[in-house]
Protein backbone atom coordinates (compact mmCIF):
# COMPACT_ATOMS: atom_id res chain seq x y z
CA UNK A 1 0.00 0.00 0.00
CA UNK A 2 1.36 3.69 -1.26
CA UNK A 3 0.41 6.45 0.79
CA UNK A 4 0.55 10.31 0.16
CA UNK A 5 0.39 12.99 2.15
CA UNK A 6 -2.68 14.79 0.49
CA UNK A 7 -2.83 18.22 2.92
CA UNK A 8 -0.12 19.19 5.18
CA UNK A 9 -0.61 20.86 8.73
CA UNK A 10 -0.22 24.65 6.55
CA UNK A 11 -3.23 23.66 4.26
CA UNK A 12 -5.13 22.38 6.64
CA UNK A 13 -5.71 25.88 8.77
CA UNK A 14 -5.86 27.64 5.52
CA UNK A 15 -8.70 25.20 4.07
CA UNK A 16 -10.73 25.93 7.72
CA UNK A 17 -9.91 29.81 6.93
CA UNK A 18 -11.63 29.77 3.93
CA UNK A 19 -14.38 27.69 4.63
CA UNK A 20 -14.76 29.81 7.65
CA UNK A 21 -14.61 32.96 5.13
CA UNK A 22 -17.45 31.08 2.90
CA UNK A 23 -19.75 30.52 5.93
CA UNK A 24 -19.48 34.29 6.51
CA UNK A 25 -19.91 34.90 3.30
CA UNK A 26 -22.74 33.14 2.62
CA UNK A 27 -24.60 33.14 6.04
CA UNK A 28 -23.96 37.32 6.82
CA UNK A 29 -25.31 38.04 9.98
CA UNK A 30 -24.72 34.61 11.33
CA UNK A 31 -28.21 34.78 13.26
CA UNK A 32 -29.26 31.35 14.22
CA UNK A 33 -26.55 29.53 12.70
CA UNK A 34 -25.25 26.19 14.81
CA UNK A 35 -22.22 24.13 14.02
CA UNK A 36 -22.99 20.10 14.29
CA UNK A 37 -19.63 18.12 14.20
CA UNK A 38 -20.22 14.38 13.35
CA UNK A 39 -18.23 12.41 15.82
CA UNK A 40 -15.20 12.47 16.40
CA UNK A 41 -13.03 14.51 13.88
CA UNK A 42 -16.08 16.28 12.41
CA UNK A 43 -16.31 17.42 16.20
CA UNK A 44 -13.10 18.93 16.69
CA UNK A 45 -13.30 20.35 13.25
CA UNK A 46 -16.51 22.00 14.13
CA UNK A 47 -14.67 23.39 17.03
CA UNK A 48 -11.83 24.94 14.39
CA UNK A 49 -14.21 26.32 12.83
CA UNK A 50 -16.55 28.05 15.41
CA UNK A 51 -12.98 29.63 16.80
CA UNK A 52 -12.37 30.59 13.22
CA UNK A 53 -15.60 32.19 12.86
CA UNK A 54 -15.52 33.94 16.30
CA UNK A 55 -12.03 35.36 15.35
CA UNK A 56 -13.19 36.73 12.16
CA UNK A 57 -16.89 38.20 13.57
CA UNK A 58 -17.01 38.56 16.91
CA UNK A 59 -19.70 36.07 16.98
CA UNK A 60 -19.55 32.56 18.45
CA UNK A 61 -22.09 29.45 16.96
CA UNK A 62 -23.42 26.98 18.88
CA UNK A 63 -21.57 23.42 18.53
CA UNK A 64 -22.55 20.54 19.01
CA UNK A 65 -21.54 16.80 18.28
CA UNK A 66 -23.38 14.16 16.59
CA UNK A 67 -22.89 10.21 16.75
CA UNK A 68 -24.45 8.96 13.93
CA UNK A 69 -24.18 5.24 14.88
CA UNK A 70 -27.86 4.32 15.59
CA UNK A 71 -28.73 5.40 12.13
CA UNK A 72 -26.28 3.63 10.08
CA UNK A 73 -27.38 1.53 7.56
CA UNK A 74 -24.66 -1.53 7.84
CA UNK A 75 -25.94 -2.12 10.98
CA UNK A 76 -26.41 -5.87 11.78
CA UNK A 77 -24.44 -6.64 8.02
CA UNK A 78 -21.07 -6.04 9.70
CA UNK A 79 -19.53 -8.63 12.26
CA UNK A 80 -18.81 -6.17 14.62
CA UNK A 81 -21.12 -3.33 15.71
CA UNK A 82 -19.58 0.15 16.27
CA UNK A 83 -18.87 1.38 19.08
CA UNK A 84 -21.41 3.77 20.21
CA UNK A 85 -20.38 7.36 21.41
CA UNK A 86 -22.85 10.18 22.72
CA UNK A 87 -24.30 13.04 21.18
CA UNK A 88 -24.17 16.13 22.81
CA UNK A 89 -26.53 18.96 21.41
CA UNK A 90 -26.98 21.63 24.39
CA UNK A 91 -29.71 23.52 22.26
CA UNK A 92 -33.13 23.29 20.99
CA UNK A 93 -32.41 22.81 16.91
CA UNK A 94 -35.82 23.88 16.04
CA UNK A 95 -35.75 26.39 13.08
CA UNK A 96 -31.84 26.61 13.37
CA UNK A 97 -29.02 26.99 10.38
CA UNK A 98 -27.50 23.73 10.74
CA UNK A 99 -23.59 23.62 9.60
CA UNK A 100 -23.34 19.67 9.14
CA UNK A 101 -19.37 19.07 9.91
CA UNK A 102 -17.49 15.99 8.71
CA UNK A 103 -13.75 15.29 7.65
CA UNK A 104 -14.05 13.54 4.67
CA UNK A 105 -17.38 13.11 2.43
CA UNK A 106 -16.99 9.62 0.54
CA UNK A 107 -20.07 7.46 -0.29
CA UNK A 108 -22.65 10.39 1.25
CA UNK A 109 -24.06 7.42 3.66
CA UNK A 110 -22.68 9.12 6.68
CA UNK A 111 -23.89 12.18 5.70
CA UNK A 112 -27.30 10.52 5.23
CA UNK A 113 -26.92 8.70 8.72
CA UNK A 114 -25.99 12.25 10.46
CA UNK A 115 -29.68 13.71 8.36
CA UNK A 116 -31.92 11.12 9.80
CA UNK A 117 -30.32 11.76 13.36
CA UNK A 118 -30.73 15.32 13.49
CA UNK A 119 -34.38 15.36 12.26
CA UNK A 120 -35.12 13.22 15.15
CA UNK A 121 -34.17 16.10 17.37
CA UNK A 122 -35.94 18.72 15.61
CA UNK A 123 -37.17 20.29 12.59
CA UNK A 124 -34.06 22.87 11.82
CA UNK A 125 -34.87 26.23 9.33
CA UNK A 126 -31.88 24.33 7.23
CA UNK A 127 -29.01 22.01 6.97
CA UNK A 128 -26.09 22.65 5.24
CA UNK A 129 -22.47 19.86 5.04
CA UNK A 130 -19.36 21.49 5.44
CA UNK A 131 -16.21 18.55 4.93
CA UNK A 132 -12.43 19.15 5.25
CA UNK A 133 -11.69 16.75 1.93
CA UNK A 134 -14.60 15.50 -0.40
CA UNK A 135 -13.79 12.99 -2.41
CA UNK A 136 -15.87 11.77 -5.36
CA UNK A 137 -17.92 7.94 -5.76
CA UNK A 138 -21.22 9.42 -4.16
CA UNK A 139 -23.89 6.68 -3.98
CA UNK A 140 -26.48 9.05 -2.44
CA UNK A 141 -27.55 12.48 -4.09
CA UNK A 142 -25.93 14.41 -1.34
CA UNK A 143 -23.08 17.18 -2.03
CA UNK A 144 -21.00 19.19 0.59
CA UNK A 145 -21.84 22.89 0.75
CA UNK A 146 -17.73 23.92 2.25
CA UNK A 147 -15.59 22.29 0.94
CA UNK A 148 -11.72 22.67 2.44
CA UNK A 149 -9.89 20.74 -0.63
CA UNK A 150 -11.37 18.19 -3.37
CA UNK A 151 -9.56 14.89 -3.92
CA UNK A 152 -8.92 12.92 -6.83
CA UNK A 153 -8.88 9.38 -5.44
CA UNK A 154 -9.79 5.70 -6.67
CA UNK A 155 -13.08 4.14 -5.13
CA UNK A 156 -10.50 1.78 -3.17
CA UNK A 157 -8.13 4.49 -1.62
CA UNK A 158 -8.49 5.67 1.77
CA UNK A 159 -8.11 9.09 3.01
CA UNK A 160 -7.36 9.32 6.50
CA UNK A 161 -7.63 12.78 8.53
CA UNK A 162 -5.07 13.20 11.43
CA UNK A 163 -5.99 16.15 13.91
CA UNK A 164 -3.82 17.24 16.88
CA UNK A 165 -6.60 16.95 19.12
CA UNK A 166 -7.31 12.89 18.45
CA UNK A 167 -4.14 11.89 16.85
CA UNK A 168 -1.38 14.28 18.53
CA UNK A 169 -0.60 15.84 14.79
CA UNK A 170 -2.23 17.77 11.93
CA UNK A 171 -1.97 16.41 8.15
CA UNK A 172 -4.58 14.11 5.81
CA UNK A 173 -3.14 11.30 3.85
CA UNK A 174 -4.31 8.89 1.20
CA UNK A 175 -3.77 5.41 1.59
CA UNK A 176 -3.45 3.97 -2.00
CA UNK A 177 -4.86 0.37 -2.91
CA UNK A 178 -2.65 -1.45 -5.65
CA UNK A 179 -4.70 -2.83 -8.80
CA UNK B 1 -17.06 -3.90 18.78
CA UNK B 2 -19.02 -6.71 19.45
CA UNK B 3 -19.61 -9.36 22.50
CA UNK B 4 -17.94 -12.69 22.27
CA UNK B 5 -21.24 -14.41 22.62
CA UNK B 6 -24.60 -15.49 20.65
CA UNK B 7 -26.47 -14.83 23.65
CA UNK B 8 -26.90 -13.68 26.96
CA UNK B 9 -27.54 -16.28 29.48
CA UNK B 10 -26.17 -15.19 32.37
CA UNK B 11 -22.92 -12.74 34.09
CA UNK B 12 -20.78 -15.68 35.30
CA UNK B 13 -20.09 -16.39 31.06
CA UNK B 14 -18.74 -12.56 30.21
CA UNK B 15 -15.32 -11.88 30.75
CA UNK B 16 -15.11 -7.83 32.75
CA UNK B 17 -14.64 -6.20 29.14
CA UNK B 18 -17.73 -7.39 28.02
CA UNK B 19 -19.26 -6.41 31.14
CA UNK B 20 -18.00 -2.64 30.71
CA UNK B 21 -18.80 -2.45 27.27
CA UNK B 22 -22.60 -3.20 27.50
CA UNK B 23 -22.15 -0.06 30.07
CA UNK B 24 -20.56 1.83 28.28
CA UNK B 25 -23.38 1.40 25.34
CA UNK B 26 -25.82 2.24 27.12
CA UNK B 27 -24.84 5.69 27.96
CA UNK B 28 -25.30 6.92 24.53
CA UNK B 29 -28.66 4.91 24.62
CA UNK B 30 -29.85 6.49 27.58
CA UNK B 31 -28.69 9.74 26.33
CA UNK B 32 -32.34 9.38 23.74
CA UNK B 33 -34.62 9.32 26.20
CA UNK B 34 -34.02 13.03 26.53
CA UNK B 35 -35.12 13.63 23.35
CA UNK B 36 -38.96 13.98 21.90
CA UNK B 37 -38.14 10.84 19.12
CA UNK B 38 -37.23 8.32 21.26
CA UNK B 39 -36.72 5.70 18.77
CA UNK B 40 -33.59 4.94 16.30
CA UNK B 41 -33.68 3.06 13.27
CA UNK B 42 -30.61 0.84 14.42
CA UNK B 43 -32.59 -2.43 14.51
CA UNK B 44 -34.90 -1.69 11.57
CA UNK B 45 -36.19 -5.36 10.53
CA UNK B 46 -35.36 -7.30 12.86
CA UNK B 47 -37.74 -9.34 14.85
CA UNK B 48 -37.74 -10.16 18.49
CA UNK B 49 -39.61 -12.81 20.27
CA UNK B 50 -40.86 -12.80 23.80
CA UNK B 51 -41.44 -16.12 25.56
CA UNK B 52 -42.21 -15.37 29.08
CA UNK B 53 -43.48 -18.78 31.32
CA UNK B 54 -43.33 -16.60 34.06
CA UNK B 55 -45.64 -13.54 35.11
CA UNK B 56 -43.66 -9.95 34.39
CA UNK B 57 -44.53 -6.69 34.21
CA UNK B 58 -41.50 -4.88 34.44
CA UNK B 59 -39.31 -6.73 32.67
CA UNK B 60 -41.29 -7.68 29.93
CA UNK B 61 -42.22 -3.91 29.35
CA UNK B 62 -38.41 -2.68 29.73
CA UNK B 63 -37.35 -5.48 27.07
CA UNK B 64 -40.72 -3.94 24.66
CA UNK B 65 -39.82 -0.83 24.55
CA UNK B 66 -35.98 -1.41 24.34
CA UNK B 67 -36.64 -3.27 20.96
CA UNK B 68 -39.30 -1.20 19.76
CA UNK B 69 -36.80 1.97 20.96
CA UNK B 70 -34.26 0.22 18.19
CA UNK B 71 -37.27 0.02 16.23
CA UNK B 72 -37.31 -3.81 16.14
CA UNK B 73 -40.47 -5.55 16.14
CA UNK B 74 -41.51 -7.60 18.45
CA UNK B 75 -43.72 -10.66 19.53
CA UNK B 76 -45.16 -10.98 22.68
CA UNK B 77 -45.95 -14.73 24.06
CA UNK B 78 -47.60 -15.72 27.40
CA UNK B 79 -47.39 -18.86 28.54
CA UNK B 80 -50.90 -19.45 29.17
CA UNK B 81 -52.08 -18.45 25.90
CA UNK B 82 -50.09 -20.67 24.07
CA UNK B 83 -49.32 -23.99 23.04
CA UNK B 84 -47.56 -24.22 26.09
CA UNK B 85 -50.78 -25.21 27.44
CA UNK B 86 -50.91 -27.99 24.92
CA UNK B 87 -47.81 -29.41 26.22
CA UNK B 88 -45.39 -27.86 23.53
CA UNK B 89 -41.44 -28.68 24.25
CA UNK B 90 -39.48 -25.82 24.76
CA UNK B 91 -37.31 -26.56 22.31
CA UNK B 92 -39.85 -26.64 19.94
CA UNK B 93 -41.55 -23.66 20.72
CA UNK B 94 -37.91 -21.98 19.89
CA UNK B 95 -37.57 -24.14 17.00
CA UNK B 96 -41.55 -22.88 16.05
CA UNK B 97 -40.14 -19.33 16.38
CA UNK B 98 -36.59 -19.53 14.56
CA UNK B 99 -38.71 -21.31 11.56
CA UNK B 100 -40.39 -17.50 11.61
CA UNK B 101 -37.22 -16.30 11.30
CA UNK B 102 -37.17 -14.57 14.34
CA UNK B 103 -33.14 -13.02 15.17
CA UNK B 104 -33.53 -12.41 19.25
CA UNK B 105 -35.54 -14.52 21.68
CA UNK B 106 -35.93 -13.30 25.44
CA UNK B 107 -37.15 -15.67 27.88
CA UNK B 108 -38.20 -16.14 31.40
CA UNK B 109 -38.51 -19.50 32.79
CA UNK B 110 -39.23 -20.56 36.12
CA UNK B 111 -36.61 -23.62 35.39
CA UNK B 112 -32.71 -22.70 36.08
CA UNK B 113 -30.91 -23.57 32.89
CA UNK B 114 -34.37 -22.52 30.43
CA UNK B 115 -32.11 -20.19 28.88
CA UNK B 116 -29.22 -22.11 28.14
CA UNK B 117 -31.57 -25.28 26.59
CA UNK B 118 -33.16 -22.56 24.45
CA UNK B 119 -29.87 -21.34 23.30
CA UNK B 120 -27.99 -24.21 22.57
CA UNK B 121 -30.92 -25.59 20.45
CA UNK B 122 -31.94 -22.18 18.23
CA UNK B 123 -29.78 -20.15 15.80
CA UNK B 124 -31.41 -16.63 17.26
CA UNK B 125 -29.36 -15.23 19.84
CA UNK B 126 -31.14 -16.03 23.31
CA UNK B 127 -31.44 -13.28 26.02
CA UNK B 128 -31.70 -14.94 29.73
CA UNK B 129 -34.51 -12.31 30.80
CA UNK B 130 -34.43 -14.89 34.29
CA UNK B 131 -34.51 -18.22 34.87
CA UNK B 132 -35.09 -20.24 38.39
CA UNK B 133 -32.85 -18.93 40.84
CA UNK B 134 -29.82 -19.30 38.34
CA UNK B 135 -29.57 -15.53 36.64
CA UNK B 136 -31.25 -12.69 35.44
CA UNK B 137 -28.68 -10.98 33.70
CA UNK B 138 -29.87 -7.38 32.41
CA UNK B 139 -31.26 -6.76 36.51
CA UNK B 140 -27.70 -6.96 37.15
CA UNK B 141 -25.71 -5.26 34.28
CA UNK B 142 -28.71 -2.28 35.09
CA UNK B 143 -28.06 -2.29 38.96
CA UNK B 144 -24.05 -2.23 38.26
CA UNK B 145 -24.99 0.74 35.30
CA UNK B 146 -26.69 2.82 37.79
CA UNK B 147 -24.43 2.21 40.85
CA UNK B 148 -21.39 3.07 38.44
CA UNK B 149 -23.73 5.51 37.05
CA UNK B 150 -24.43 7.75 40.74
CA UNK B 151 -20.60 6.57 42.49
CA UNK B 152 -18.59 6.85 38.84
CA UNK B 153 -17.06 3.36 39.82
CA UNK B 154 -17.75 0.64 40.79
CA UNK B 155 -14.27 -1.28 41.79
CA UNK B 156 -13.54 -1.36 45.25
CA UNK B 157 -17.37 -0.27 46.27
CA UNK B 158 -18.63 -1.47 49.70
CA UNK B 159 -22.40 -3.26 48.26
CA UNK B 160 -24.65 -4.90 50.48
CA UNK B 161 -27.51 -7.40 48.77
CA UNK B 162 -30.05 -8.10 51.40
CA UNK B 163 -32.71 -10.54 51.39
CA UNK B 164 -33.62 -13.68 49.93
CA UNK B 165 -30.06 -14.82 48.27
CA UNK B 166 -31.10 -18.42 48.73
CA UNK B 167 -34.05 -17.78 45.83
CA UNK B 168 -32.55 -14.53 43.81
CA UNK B 169 -31.84 -14.82 40.52
CA UNK B 170 -31.64 -11.01 40.64
CA UNK B 171 -28.72 -11.51 44.11
CA UNK B 172 -26.67 -14.42 41.88
CA UNK B 173 -26.14 -11.74 38.60
CA UNK B 174 -24.73 -8.93 40.79
CA UNK B 175 -22.60 -10.97 42.63
CA UNK B 176 -20.89 -12.47 39.29
CA UNK B 177 -21.43 -9.26 37.45
CA UNK B 178 -19.70 -6.77 40.47
CA UNK B 179 -16.95 -9.40 41.70
CA UNK B 180 -15.90 -9.14 38.41
CA UNK B 181 -15.91 -5.32 38.49
CA UNK B 182 -13.86 -5.81 41.67
CA UNK B 183 -16.74 -4.48 43.90
CA UNK B 184 -16.47 -5.81 47.64
CA UNK B 185 -20.01 -7.83 47.97
CA UNK B 186 -21.15 -8.95 51.25
CA UNK B 187 -24.87 -10.94 51.47
CA UNK B 188 -27.21 -10.32 53.93
CA UNK B 189 -29.77 -11.97 55.53
CA UNK B 190 -31.41 -14.94 57.65
CA UNK B 191 -29.40 -18.20 57.35
CA UNK B 192 -31.59 -20.29 55.72
CA UNK B 193 -32.34 -17.66 52.83
CA UNK B 194 -28.18 -18.27 52.11
CA UNK B 195 -27.12 -20.94 50.17
CA UNK B 196 -24.71 -23.16 51.71
CA UNK B 197 -20.68 -22.62 50.66
CA UNK B 198 -21.63 -18.76 49.14
CA UNK B 199 -18.24 -17.74 50.94
CA UNK B 200 -16.42 -20.01 48.23
CA UNK B 201 -17.29 -17.15 45.55
CA UNK B 202 -15.50 -14.58 47.36
CA UNK B 203 -18.16 -12.09 49.25
CA UNK B 204 -19.20 -12.13 52.65
CA UNK B 205 -21.36 -13.32 54.52
CA UNK B 206 -23.30 -10.93 57.59
CA UNK B 207 -26.30 -12.08 59.79
CA UNK B 208 -26.47 -8.84 60.64
CA UNK B 209 -27.85 -5.84 58.60
CA UNK B 210 -26.50 -3.17 60.90
CA UNK B 211 -22.98 -4.65 61.15
CA UNK B 212 -23.40 -5.21 57.04
CA UNK B 213 -24.31 -2.04 56.41
CA UNK B 214 -21.20 0.15 58.06
CA UNK B 215 -19.73 2.04 55.59
CA UNK B 216 -21.24 0.22 52.62
CA UNK B 217 -21.58 2.24 49.49
CA UNK B 218 -24.74 0.63 48.40
CA UNK B 219 -27.09 -1.60 50.10
CA UNK B 220 -29.31 -3.23 47.26
CA UNK B 221 -32.49 -4.50 48.82
CA UNK B 222 -34.10 -8.12 47.28
CA UNK B 223 -38.18 -8.69 47.15
CA UNK B 224 -38.82 -11.25 49.53
CA UNK B 225 -41.14 -13.10 47.90
CA UNK B 226 -43.91 -14.16 51.42
CA UNK B 227 -44.65 -17.43 49.78
CA UNK B 228 -41.06 -18.42 51.10
CA UNK B 229 -42.62 -18.02 54.52
CA UNK B 230 -44.96 -21.29 54.17
CA UNK B 231 -41.57 -23.17 53.42
CA UNK B 232 -40.55 -22.30 57.11
CA UNK B 233 -37.54 -20.39 56.45
CA UNK B 234 -38.10 -17.38 59.01
CA UNK B 235 -40.86 -17.53 61.71
CA UNK B 236 -42.78 -14.52 60.61
CA UNK B 237 -43.10 -11.25 58.21
CA UNK B 238 -42.62 -9.37 61.51
CA UNK B 239 -39.62 -10.47 62.53
CA UNK B 240 -37.89 -10.64 59.35
CA UNK B 241 -38.46 -6.45 58.92
CA UNK B 242 -37.38 -6.55 62.28
CA UNK B 243 -34.21 -7.88 61.39
CA UNK B 244 -33.27 -7.08 57.81
CA UNK B 245 -35.87 -4.68 56.80
CA UNK B 246 -34.42 -1.54 55.35
CA UNK B 247 -35.83 1.64 57.13
CA UNK B 248 -35.30 4.96 58.47
CA UNK B 249 -32.58 4.21 61.13
CA UNK B 250 -30.85 1.88 59.25
CA UNK B 251 -30.01 4.26 56.63
CA UNK B 252 -29.43 6.92 59.33
CA UNK B 253 -26.72 5.52 60.97
CA UNK B 254 -25.36 4.52 57.16
CA UNK B 255 -23.03 6.47 54.89
CA UNK B 256 -24.68 9.84 54.36
CA UNK B 257 -24.34 8.83 50.48
CA UNK B 258 -25.31 5.70 51.06
CA UNK B 259 -27.48 4.34 47.67
CA UNK B 260 -30.42 2.56 47.92
CA UNK B 261 -31.66 -0.20 45.27
CA UNK B 262 -34.32 -2.29 44.98
CA UNK B 263 -35.12 -4.51 41.70
CA UNK B 264 -39.11 -4.58 42.54
CA UNK B 265 -41.94 -4.89 42.59
CA UNK B 266 -41.30 -3.77 46.46
CA UNK B 267 -43.18 -4.98 49.60
CA UNK B 268 -43.36 -1.88 51.15
CA UNK B 269 -43.64 -1.93 54.72
CA UNK B 270 -41.66 -5.55 54.50
CA UNK B 271 -38.62 -5.66 53.15
CA UNK B 272 -38.31 -1.47 52.78
CA UNK B 273 -39.86 0.71 54.18
CA UNK B 274 -42.22 3.80 52.27
CA UNK B 275 -39.75 6.35 54.02
CA UNK B 276 -36.84 4.97 52.84
CA UNK B 277 -38.37 3.92 49.00
CA UNK B 278 -39.21 7.54 48.67
CA UNK B 279 -36.31 9.16 49.99
CA UNK B 280 -33.58 10.77 48.14
CA UNK B 281 -30.53 8.56 47.89
CA UNK B 282 -33.13 5.79 46.89
CA UNK B 283 -32.73 5.27 42.94
CA UNK B 284 -35.11 2.56 42.57
CA UNK B 285 -36.80 4.72 39.49
CA UNK B 286 -33.69 5.53 38.08
CA UNK B 287 -32.93 1.39 38.14
CA UNK B 288 -35.99 1.07 35.47
CA UNK B 289 -35.08 3.98 33.28
CA UNK B 290 -31.12 2.48 32.79
CA UNK B 291 -33.09 -0.88 32.39
CA UNK B 292 -34.41 0.16 28.99
CA UNK B 293 -31.30 1.75 27.90
CA UNK B 294 -28.89 -1.30 29.26
CA UNK B 295 -31.51 -3.56 27.41
CA UNK B 296 -31.51 -1.60 24.33
CA UNK B 297 -27.49 -1.81 24.92
CA UNK B 298 -27.70 -5.48 24.84
CA UNK B 299 -29.88 -6.04 21.81
CA UNK B 300 -27.68 -3.65 20.29
CA UNK B 301 -24.36 -5.41 20.94
CA UNK B 302 -25.84 -8.87 19.95
CA UNK B 303 -26.88 -7.77 16.32
CA UNK B 304 -23.56 -8.11 14.69
CA UNK B 305 -23.85 -11.17 12.02
CA UNK B 306 -21.70 -14.08 12.80
CA UNK B 307 -19.70 -15.68 10.07
CA UNK B 308 -17.65 -12.09 8.93
CA UNK B 309 -14.02 -12.34 10.08
CA UNK B 310 -12.92 -9.04 12.34
CA UNK B 311 -10.88 -6.63 10.50
CA UNK B 312 -12.90 -6.85 7.28
CA UNK B 313 -15.94 -4.44 8.14
CA UNK B 314 -15.70 -1.01 8.39
CA UNK B 315 -13.96 1.01 11.55
CA UNK B 316 -14.37 4.24 10.07
CA UNK B 317 -17.17 6.17 8.93
CA UNK B 318 -16.13 6.43 5.28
Amino acid sequence: MSQHILMTSKEMNSAIEKMADDIIKSEKDMKNVVLIGIVTRGVCLAERLVKTIKKKTKIEPGIGSLDITFYRDDIGSIATQPLAKETQIPFDLTDKKIILVDDVIFTGRSTRAALDGLMDYARPRSIQLAVLVERKHRELPIQADYVGKKAATKYDDKVQVYLKETDKIDKVVVYETKN
Amino acid sequence: MKLKTKDLLGLEYLSKSDIELILDTANPFKQLFTRSIKKVPTLRGKTVVLLFFEPSTRTRTSFELAAKRLSADTINIAAATSSVVKGESLIDTGKTFEAMKSDFMIIRHSMSGAAHVLARNVSSSVINAGDGFHEHPTQGLLDIFTIREKKGKVKGLKVVIVGDIMHSRVARSNIWGLTKLGADVTVCAPPTLIPPDIQKTGIKVSYNLDEAMRDADVVNVLRLQLERQKDNLFPSLREYTLLYGLDKTRVKKAKKDLLIMHPGPMNRGIEITSEVADCPQSVINEQVTNGIAVRMAVLYLLAGEEGVPPGQQINDKE
